[in-house]
């Protein structure tokens, strides 16, 4: 056997040993990845009917999603229909061009109450990225329901996002005031002065994804308010 | 050499880190993620098993490897060893048990840097033979998980007024509805789980006199 603190035994111990974990690690990735994949898929389509007030469970998303969500479709930020895979489009990456060259994907969902029409938003939290869904009733105004969830915020503080003690008082809330100004939702604390119906509760605790939150939504519906204004005659 | 699977020398291996060597309240590591994760008890627990397995496993694999590990690159090997074991075990909560992973998410990272993982294969498996570094892992990570759920237990029932995201304290004590009961905020904050694992190895050392430092 060789030296086992020699130069030549450490290089080879640490070349095999990489090669080695790292073509596990690949071929793992690589064999799980279509599964994975579809596992995202359906926790976006929950997401969407969560946020029009359907629940389901990851075994009967797909059917009552074929059901419901009539129309997808993507729209630039000049209110226009344009060509392109709606459900598949990465927020992230629209997110980050030109805002003229933007597709932002818009899903149309049959419920009990008429369409409403979901909007996916994308923004940032405390530790990383945050996302959700909001329902816009057909005056293109009235928030319907609304679903956030995040990647990594704090249990029991940012993580509140995700529950429906913070999602369920933005029903009925309004994105524009009375003169057709876009306000969006102010995620505020107690004490904060802000029109009662444009304001939902911040959670303690958490500031900074609340205020990410916030911004998240102003930004995104500021994106969508040429198709939103359009959509509203 | 010969000893039975179960011999007195290899339970003590499991019941020790339970008490007079409690990798928590005793060797003091591992306390980062003590402090970050308990703040309602389903994610303690999540995080308590999958350290568990991670470290059971790594203690394994780098008892059967401890020959042949060359001396200057050791910790990068454990370090490789415990990362890729991690990985791969999100990998296949994600593909597998998809809504448990979710839960994970933060805590993957942690698992790779809680200094239990390391501090068992440097002190532990790096020098004994598979199945009792394998007892070792799991002794060890009951020792951890058994701090974490009782951390885990106080914050979330005072913190919050739930156990498991069930209510346990009545909504018409609190105050908004018109009752007498507030939740303690502080018990959400990271602090505060500093404070009650001070409690725990304050009491703990109460009713056992022998680690009481001179």
């Amino acid at each position: 056997m060789m030296n086992r603190n020699g130069n030549t035994y450490t290089f080879l111990y640490a070349a095999v040993m990489v090669v080695l974990v790292a073509a596990v690690l690949a071929s793992v990735s690589i064999a799980l990845k279509p599964r994975q994949k579809r596992n995202y898929e359906i926790e976006k389509k929950q997401s969407i009917l969560a946020s029009v007030n359907i629940e389901t469970t990851a075994k009967t998303a797909e059917k009552i999603y074929a059901e419901k969500v009539v129309k997808e479709y993507l729209v630039n930020t000049k209110g226009e229909v344009i060509e392109g895979d709606a459900f598949n489009t990465d927020l992230k990456k629209e997110r980050a061009k030109a805002p003229d060259k933007m597709a932002l994907p818009v899903f149309e969902c049959q419920t009990d109450d008429g369409i409403k029409y979901v909007l996916p938003v994308r923004g940032t939290g405390l530790w990383g990225p945050i996302w959700g869904f909001i329902a816009l009733n057909n005056d293109m105004n009235t928030i319907y329901g609304a679903t956030f969830d995040h990647e990594g915020e704090t249990p029991g503080l940012g993580a509140e996002i995700s529950t429906p003690a913070f999602q369920e008082p933005f029903k009925g809330k309004t994105i524009f005031d009375k003169s057709g100004k876009l306000i969006s939702i102010i995620v505020a604390k107690a004490g904060q002065s802000a029109p009662a119906e444009h304001k939902v509760d911040a959670i303690s605790g958490g500031t900074i994804t609340s205020k990410g939150l916030q911004k998240m939504l102003f930004d995104d519906f500021t994106s969508y308010k040429a198709f939103l204004t359009k959509k509203k005659l | 050499m010969s000893d039975p699977l179960f011999s007195k020398k290899h339970l003590k291996l499991l019941t020790d880190p339970l008490n007079s060597s409690n990798p928590i309240t005793v060797q003091v590591l591992g306390i980062c993620s003590a402090l970050a994760v308990t703040a309602q008890l389903k994610p303690a627990v999540v995080m308590a098993l999958s350290v568990m397995a991670v470290l059971a496993f790594a203690n394994v694999i780098i008892s059967l490897l401890r020959n042949t590990i060359p001396n200057r690159i050791r910790i990068i090997v454990q370090l490789v060893v415990i990362a890729a074991l991690v990985i791969l075990v999100d990998q296949v909560l994600k593909a597998y048990v998809y809504d448990v992973s979710k839960q994970l998410s933060v805590f993957v990272g942690l698992i790779i840097t809680n200094c239990i993982l390391m501090g068992r294969l440097e002190a532990f498996a790096l020098g004994n033979r598979p199945w009792p570094s394998f007892l070792d892992g799991i002794g060890n990570g009951a020792g951890y998980s058994v701090i974490l759920i009782i951390v885990g237990f106080f914050r979330e029932l005072f913190g919050s007024g739930t156990l498991w995201g069930f209510r346990i304290i009545p909504e018409s004590w609190y105050i908004t509805n018109g009752g007498f009961y507030a939740n303690n905020g502080m018990m959400i904050l990271p602090p505060m789980a500093l404070i009650v694992i001070g409690i725990i190895i304050w009491v703990q050392r109460m009713r056992n006199r022998k680690l009481i430092e001179e």
